[in-house]
């Protein structure tokens, strides 16, 4: 034991070293939890299989189908042919190599990153990997989770642990509270906007202050998610009360004196008092506005409250370029105001806001008002227990009186995989993770903003923050 | 995987930031389930317009891709290192990987090598005054050359000496099998289990 002060992300490192690197090789460290899904795994089966290997620990592995996976008539086969395939091969992997799988029409299907937590299988001080970037989801439990390769996926289905080189360490610092109609949404977006795209490469990132510990489970698991948006490896927040609380009495959550000795493990993960992180960065939540972005890659964000920027407003000559490509991209003139912008369509949906405290915030939002005319909002629960959740909640009742489409779990419109795209040049204001070209569909604009702004841009058709409903409904009534 | 030692191929000036993997391999191209074949998939989108670098004689046939920084940021699919492999690149050059990416090259042979922004500049100067010009990437040394252009590339030493040597990841993990076994022995029982299989 040594006395030195360490940090949550480290404390998580050293309890999985199972054999530490010597001479420049990495260490190698166990993984407690793999997530599959059908878009990473196919060849990493594939290689198990001509190797002649089994999956070391079926009882650490769970798969679910998300991203191909329609999300309208899903009790029908699969229209397209080549997802269908990739399904299936899904399903037949997991059958021959003895994994639990959630299929389509399973009440456990849903967003890979979105089960997992809902399952209680994401526990704080764990290792947790999945062949998809946004698996850095899961460290809001203070867990280290990390997106992999297919080499990767194959390596752990193969061996249950993964080569890896040691991070540094970088605390964000969020002090205050959040303004109302600001959420973790425009945390993250803020974060990126300051630190860049590749601000976090290399690093482990541990989300503290104020700000984060005053919010919930699921806001955390938002702001973890977008860590890679950062070019973060992962991204942490301590486990405290609210992870507990969160926990207790899941599915695969511990019970009983397990339980007890889970939370004393717990209780010695978060960071020792003065230990050092090899960067700091601090963001002010009491002056935070709605964010949203303007470009094509999520560090072109800004105030919702601000204009379109000009490429004359960045130094680097990298910016400046990224910026002519992103306007022209976007087809938005410099000065233009964020909020004259207008949307063809809403979604509501992705594994960074499409969980039930989402679809409420949102619902609670549109509630008395009206959709804006031609604007398509599509609502998307990140799980088939969260649309189970929401309808026994009356939710779906809200989306659909407001003109809203409730659809089935899956990763839908955040990537164009699924027959959910955008059609080239339609413009959305969207609650997922990327705003690059093409992303939503050949030629898409994307524009990320929260759950709370997605909303009030439904009512109004351009981008717009609760606060304006309310003005507007002033002014009226004056 | 193949031993890599020193490779000479057309250089390929890539003028953009940020290139994510949404740009190299656009999602809908994921759907296939085989581990090669991804060539007609590289750059997709951007391939689609005539000006694009690599619609260009002689760049059609670039091997060596030279960048601007923040390459391969976005999602993990490892389906565009495929991509670059399968259309023939061996090495991709720029001032900044995303960490997954460079991870992914590294299992499937792709060398990427981190220069500064001043030598990618000089290697554009370099790739545009004499297009079709070869680059030589000698691993060994860690240098791109171009004529008298000589550049140093940086590449961590254990990926370096997996890529020279030729070494499959797993085979070397499960040398050390008994002390994944040891520490398997002593994880707390409250760890999370899933159920099992249900087929």
């Amino acid at each position: 034991m040594t006395n030195k002060p360490l940090t949550l992300a480290e404390k998580v490192w050293n309890d999985h070293l199972v054999a530490k690197g010597e001479n420049g090789s990495p260490d190698l460290l166990y993984i407690d939890l793999h997530l599959v899904h059908e878009v990473t795994s196919p060849q990493a089966f594939d290689g198990l299989r001509l190797a002649g290997r089994p999956v070391r620990r079926t009882d650490l592995t769970i798969a679910t189908e998300d991203h191909n996976t329609p999300t309208w008539d899903i009790d029908k086969p699969i229209a397209d042919l080549t997802s269908r395939t990739q399904i299936n091969a899904l399903r037949e992997n997991t059958k021959e190599f003895g994994v639990r799988i959630h299929s389509l029409g399973d009440a456990e299907q849903g967003i890979v990153h979105v089960v997992g937590p809902q399952l209680g299988l994401t526990m704080p001080g764990i290792t947790v990997v999945c062949g998809d970037s946004h698996t850095s989801t899961h460290g809001a439990f203070g867990a280290l989770a990390m997106g992999i390769g297919t080499s990767e996926v194959e390596h752990v289905l193969a061996t249950q642990t993964l080569p890896l080189k040691p991070f540094k360490t970088m605390a964000i610092n969020v002090e205050g509270t959040l303004r109302p109609g600001v959420t973790a949404k425009d945390i993250i977006l803020a974060v990126i906007a300051k630190i860049g795209t590749g601000g976090g490469q290399g690093y482990v990132l541990e989300y503290r202050g104020s700000a984060i510990r005053a919010l919930s489970m699921e806001a955390r698991m938002t702001i973890c998610n977008m860590s890679i948006e950062a070019g973060a490896r992962a991204g942490m927040v301590a486990p405290d009360q609210t992870t507990y609380d969160y926990l207790d009495g899941r599915p695969h959550a511990p019970q009983g004196a397990e339980w007890d000795a889970a939370i004393e493990y717990w209780n010695t993960l978060p960071t020792d008092e003065g230990a050092k992180y090899d960067a700091e960065v601090f963001l002010d939540a009491d002056t935070l506005d709605p964010f949203v972005t303007w470009g094509t890659n999520p560090g072109q964000g800004i105030s919702l409250n601000d204009t379109v920027p000009s490429p004359d407003d960045f130094a680097d000559p990298n910016d400046k370029a990224a910026a002519v490509r992103a306007l022209e991209y976007m087809d938005l003139t410099p000065g233009t105001k964020m909020k004259d912008i207008a949307v063809n369509t809403v979604f509501l949906g992705s594994c960074t806001n499409s969980r039930i405290e989402d679809l409420r915030a949102a619902a609670a939002i549109i509630q008395g008002h009206t959709k804006a005319e031609g604007v398509r909002f599509m609502v998307v629960p990140g799980s088939a227990k969260v649309r189970l959740q929401a309808e026994a909640e009356g939710l779906d009742k809200i989306f659909k009186d407001f003109g809203a489409e409730w659809r089935f779990a899956g990763c839908s419109m955040c990537l164009g995989m699924n027959p959910d795209q955008l059609a080239p040049g339609e413009r959305s204001a969207s609650t997922s993770n990327r705003n690059f070209e093409g992303r939503q569909g050949k030629g898409s604009r994307t524009h990320l903003v929260s759950p709370l702004v997605a909303a009030a841009t439904a009512i109004r058709g351009t981008l717009s923050a609760p606060a304006d409903l309310i003005e507007a409904t002033s002014k009226e009534t004056n | 995987m193949e031993k890599f030692e020193v490779f000479t191929g057309v250089g390929a000036p890539l003028r953009r930031s940020n290139v994510d993997t949404d740009q190299i391999i656009p999602a809908v191209y994921l759907k296939r389930i085989t581990k090669t074949g991804f060539e007609d998939a590289l750059f997709a989108a951007w391939r689609s317009d005539p000006e694009f670098v690599l619609n260009q004689e002689p760049y059609k046939h670039a091997q060596v891709l030279v960048a601007g920084p923040d390459f391969g940021t976005g999602s993990s699919r490892e389906h565009a290192v495929w991509a670059l492999r399968d259309y023939g690149f061996k090495c991709v050059l720029s001032a900044k990987f995303a960490d997954i990416f460079r991870g992914n090259s590294g299992k499937q042979g792709l060398i990427a090598g981190q220069i500064t922004e001043a030598d990618t500049e000089n290697l554009w100067a370099a790739l545009e005054a004499n297009p079709g010009a070869s680059i030589t990437i000698n691993l060994v040394e860690q240098t791109a050359t171009i004529g008298d252009l000589s550049v140093h590339f940086d590449i961590d030493e254990y990926t370096k000496w997996r890529l020279l040597e030729g070494l499959d990841d797993i085979g070397l993990t499960l040398r050390d099998e008994q002390a994944i076994t040891d520490f398997e022995a002593k994880r707390p029982a409250w760890m999370p289990k899933t159920l099992p299989a249900k087929h």
